[in-house]
């Protein structure tokens, strides 16, 4: 099955008075039509500028952005600003992480909703009504021919982001890209949107792509898993790889420091060494290396000197790392 | 909201009594001996002393401004008898100096501020509007350094300076207009407009300057605003994200600081009103300091006073007519 | 662990409620109603222990903490720290008792006055409460620093150099400088990134281990504080619903929605969140001005009967340290699969609020977070 999403090389960086800030550092990845793909990483690790750079959404006079973005046979990157815009809200589409702001406060729902396919379909005001109430009744809004004329602020947290979902999808996007879509919302909201989230992707075969730094809601959505650092992918894999054979030091730690509801109950956190890298003054060699609790093992000091590539573990199970393959899984077993 | 709306209301009467309270005592404690400079042309300490009564000067304040007030509502006589004048309802005061009500005095210079404010507040708005989005869309770029420079020089320049250079070279040496000479627009159009041109883009660029400021911050705000965001992820052209997302969302203070600044233009642009010979309520305000003829200044401070505490209220409904939040708080 | 005859209370609340008045916004402002955001909350941390209390937004539970603080006026109620009881008292006598008690915030960002260094801020309480320690406060200072992992030649540095995790470790600093009884932990770390927020948890233990300090940890995270609580107690539109020991409450708890809220958070195991029981309710937190009759949960409540509608439950011991706020406590594992509550629908903000009532609840709970913090780093009642 051919890629419905191929990310090639992907740079984007950004010039400030400081310095280059370099956000994304040489991204690839690839998703398949239907599937779910979570981008994980802490802040600074380039995810939501990945999301915002696939979607067109980064001002090019204040980023330089290089590679390729192959939407269904189209490279986005290449395409002009108007062609982008557009697919964007069509045939691409994205929420976003703070439903409490993400909406116009002075415009009604509905007004906002309408707007959205009037952007990119000609239909008449009362079609284009029936079809954001319908597309509240889709996203669990009850009541929807009342709420579609009430104002954000007369909405709650978790409905609004019903909302949000509610105008992303409904122009029938087959791209659908989520940042941090449940981070600003209480448990069970979170709980009842990941549900939603779900039930809509099963029932319109929408390719999904979350991006989170939450490692419990990336195991209950997605089945492939990006590990992202400083910019780069630092490993890449399904589910099972990354929460079962994770091989990357870094991967080990996000994951031996999180804390869940099933770990022994005496059992302290392992933090990750060390602060976040400056995107200005990226370390040399490879990237994590000024954190990393197994660089010693390497021969040649070569995490300092030599940055490593993304050579395969196992089939569609990609790692960035210098150890090797016995070191890493030893690695895993001193985690754990 | 109709609660809303009546308590402002209320409260605006309120204010608008406690002003003429204000007004009317302060005017009450200056020195000048109103009876005396109004006394007409022969001065004996009996004529003094009877115009002090007529005029009512020898009740105490609070009895004078209960007087006032009741004139405003139905009208006074000042004195009695053949001699007696007859100030009909509302009366704002009588000019002894001019012979004439204060009311109709003001109502017959409000034209020529009224129309210099109105075509000042369309060219400052949307000129101040129009060059603060641009500013700030080329945020950091020359533009937008050239834009701010020139906004803060003319933020800064003196409303005389500007306005007598600009008489000097387009009237006086490049001839390009006429001697400005106030007609009303139904009288003589073409008069009326060479007249008012100058005066109009003087003030407008005294103005401008603060609402492209304003705009520029206002914008460069909204603009990182996560609706702005999704606005765009929707796939909006940009000129609607600005225009119906992000300058929408920052209308409220340029609303409240323009129709403020309104109602203080009505007040009169007093020095530009005298370089441009405009016949308003700003030079009727200065002559009215150099006569000095109290009932006028009395009669002018209370509606250009008035002026601003109704377009306070005016603009603080209109607030909620853009942001619905406050509707229905 | 501690036991129960030697225990020594170092906070104790009882029924502390806080209600803040709902005006009108008719001609002339009157008072219509009253937002419930703390409705009778006891609870009792001891010596040297962490007593965790989560809830979701708008539960009260922020509120709470800083009810107990005085950085909000309680409305009713008792809250006794270290025997001495506070709810009543005025700014003046409040000032020893600050000795004991402090608190850290949530927002590394904003809880730092930008335009003092680290030094004055750590050093603010010697210099509010007159105290002097031995070797004089610039080496207690440092001293500090270190012990919070961070690097004492940076004392005269400001809070905009710093990272979000070292702020909030000088945040950390301040609050411990007078080696108080009780700190109370508002969220300390829900800013920070998951590597960073486990480096604090770790810090917070060790300081915990080293001055025997008790925590209030106030929290939305139950993974959280499953690590740092010895006890953890459940909030629900302003009341405590459950509390119980660290381990019963994660393994066997009674109260519904506590089960809910368990259930709701996602385990970082594929396998195991896919065969996870999951209970989902519907509907959105009743507004606190007209909290439902009765049980305040039973509108969302997936084993409700008749009872809870009318009948408010009483905090019973169902097992030693156990309570229960619910007539129908659960005693029996859930059957498994997907559990829907009823959902009650949306709820519209009453006609009185500005909009939201949940932003509300917490801009009122925590009014003006960054003034308050303010005040408390310069010379104004530490």
């Amino acid at each position: 099955m051919s890629a419905f999403l191929e990310v090639k090389d992907l740079h984007v960086s950004f010039p400030t008075g400081d310095g280059v800030v370099r956000a994304v550092d040489g991204l690839s990845f690839r998703v398949d039509k239907g599937r779910t793909l979570a981008i994980v990483g802490e802040s600074g690790s380039g995810k939501s500028v990945t999301a915002q750079a696939v979607l067109g959404l980064l001002n090019r006079n204040f980023a330089d952005i290089t590679g390729q973005v192959w939407l269904d046979g189209q490279d986005l990157i290449a395409m002009s600003d108007d062609q982008v815009r557009e697919l964007r809200g069509e045939a691409m589409a994205m929420i976003f992480q703070d439903p409490m702001s993400s909406l116009h406060p002075f415009y009604r729902i509905g007004d906002q909703l309408m707007e959205a396919v009037r952007t990119h379909h000609k239909v008449s005001k009362q079609e284009a009504r029936e079809r954001a109430i319908d597309a509240l009744k889709q996203v669990g809004i009850p009541a929807p021919e009342r709420r579609v004329d009430d104002y954000p602020h007369q909405l709650s947290g978790g409905m609004r982001q019903r909302v949000m979902i509610a105008m992303a999808l409904i122009n029938s996007p087959q791209l659908l890209v989520a940042d941090e879509p449940t981070t600003a919302l209480d448990v069970t909201v979170q709980a009842q949107i990941t549900e939603l989230m779900l039930k809509l992707q099963a029932e319109t075969g929408t390719t999904l792509i979350i991006i989170t730094h939450d490692l419990g809601v990336v195991a209950d959505m997605a089945d492939e898993v990006t590990v992202m650092y400083a910019g780069r992918a630092v490993e890449m894999g399904s589910t099972d790889d990354i929460y079962y054979r994770p091989e990357m030091p870094y991967t080990l730690g996000l994951l031996a420091s999180v804390p869940r509801l099933d770990s022994d109950l005496n059992e302290r956190l392992d933090p990750i060494p060390g602060n976040p890298p400056s995107l200005i003054n990226l370390p040399p060699g490879c990237v994590f290396n000024p954190r990393c609790t197994f660089k010693d093992e390497v021969p040649g000091n070569r995490c300092t000197t030599e940055r490593p590539e993304l050579l395969a573990s196992s089939a569609g199970h990609l790692v960035r790392c210098h150890l090797d393959a016995a070191q890493r899984v030893a690695a895993r077993e001193a985690s754990t | 909201m109709a609660g809303y709306v009546i308590r402002r209301v209320l409260i605006m009467l309120l204010l608008l009594l406690l002003l003429s309270f204000t007004v009317f005592v302060l005017f009450s404690l200056l020195p000048a001996d109103v009876a005396r400079l109004t006394c007409g042309k022969i001065c004996t300490p009996e004529t003094i002393e009877a115009n002090r009564i007529r005029l009512g000067l020898d009740k105490s304040v609070i009895e004078q401004y209960w007087i006032f007030l009741q004139g405003v509502v139905m009208g006074r006589t000042y004195g009695q008898g053949p001699g007696a004048i007859v100030c009909n309802a509302p009366c704002l005061g009588y000019s002894f100096t001019r012979q004439e009500p204060v009311l109709k005095l003001i109502l017959e210079r409000l034209p020529a501020t009224l129309f210099l404010a109105m075509g000042a507040f369309v060219l400052f708005l949307i000129g101040g509007v129009a060059l603060g989005v641009y500013s700030a869309l080329r945020r950091g770029r020359w533009q937008d350094k050239t834009v701010m420079g020139i906004s803060l020089v003319g933020y800064s320049l003196p409303s005389f300076f500007i306005g007598l250079v600009v008489v000097y070279f387009i009237i006086i040496r490049w001839q390009l207009l006429p001697f400005p000479s106030y007609v009303n627009p139904w009288v003589d159009p073409l008069q009326f407009v060479q007249t008012m041109i100058l005066p109009w883009l003087v003030l407008a660029v005294l103005y401008a300057a603060f609402y492209t400021r304003l705009t520029r911050s206002q914008m460069l705000e909204t603009l990182n605003d996560d609706y702005i965001r999704t606005a765009r992820a929707k796939g909006l052209p940009e000129r609607v994200v600005i225009r119906k997302h992000a300058l929408r969302a920052g209308l409220t203070p340029i609303v409240t600081a323009a129709g403020l600044d309104f109602a203080g233009l009505l007040g009169g642009a007093i020095i530009l009103e005298t370089i441009f010979s405009l016949p308003g309520l700003g030079s009727l305000a200065v002559s009215a300091v150099l006569s000095p003829d109290l009932p006028i200044l009395v009669g002018v401070t209370l509606v250009t006073a008035s002026f601003v505490i109704v377009a306070n209220l005016v603009v603080d409904l209109l607030y909620a007519v853009i942001d619905p939040r406050v509707r229905l708080a | 662990m501690i036991e129960a005859t030697d225990r020594v209370e170092v906070l104790r609340v009882e029924d502390l409620r806080v209600y803040f008045p709902v005006k009108s916004r008719g001609v002339f402002p009157r008072t219509v109603g009253q937002i419930k955001a703390v409705d009778g909350v006891s609870l009792s941390v001891g010596q040297g222990e962490t007593l965790g209390l989560v809830g979701e937004s708008g539960c009260g539970k922020s509120t709470t903490g800083r009810a107990i603080l005085r950085l909000i006026n309680p409305t009713g109620g008792h809250v006794v720290i270290n025997g001495t009881e506070v709810a009543g008292m005025s700014r003046r006598q409040l000032r020893p008792v600050r000795k004991q008690a402090q608190m850290i915030f949530q927002d590394p960002y904003n809880a730092l006055n930008p335009r003092h260094t680290v030094g004055s801020i750590i050093g603010a309480p010697y210099k509010i409460q007159q105290i002097d320690p031995p070797g004089g406060a610039r080496t207690a200072v440092r001293e500090i620093m270190e012990r919070v992992g961070l690097n004492p030649e940076h004392v005269n540095r400001y809070p905009n150099e710093f990272s979000g995790g070292q702020r909030q470790r000088i945040g950390i600093a301040r609050a411990i400088a007078l080696r108080p009884k009780l700190i109370i932990c508002d969220e300390p770390v829900s800013a920070l990134d998951v590597s960073i927020q486990a480096q604090i948890i770790n810090l917070l233990q060790d300081l915990q281990q080293d001055f025997n300090v008790s925590y209030l940890f106030i929290a939305h995270d139950l993974a959280v504080v499953r690590q740092i609580a010895h006890r953890v107690a459940v909030m629900y539109l302003g009341h405590i619903v459950e509390t119980a020991p660290r381990s019963v409450l994660y393994s066997e708890p009674m109260h519904p929605y506590t089960n809910a809220l368990l259930s709701a958070v996602p385990i970082p195991d594929p396998r195991k969140q896919s065969e996870r029981e999951r209970i989902l309710l519907g509907g959105d937190l009743p507004s606190p001005i007209n909290p439902p009759s009765g049980c305040v949960f039973h509108t969302r409540c997936f084993i409700a009967q008749d009872r809870c509608r009318t009948e408010v439950p009483q905090m019973r011991t169902m097992a030693p340290g156990h309570e229960v706020a619910c007539h129908f406590p659960i005693t029996e594992p859930l059957k498994g699969g997907v559990i829907h509550g009823p959902d009650p629908g949306l709820t519209a903000p009453v006609p009185g609020e500005p909009g939201y009532w949940s932003e509300t609840v917490t801009d009122l709970g925590g009014v003006g977070t960054s003034r308050l913090d303010s005040a408390n780093s310069t010379d104004e009642g530490v």
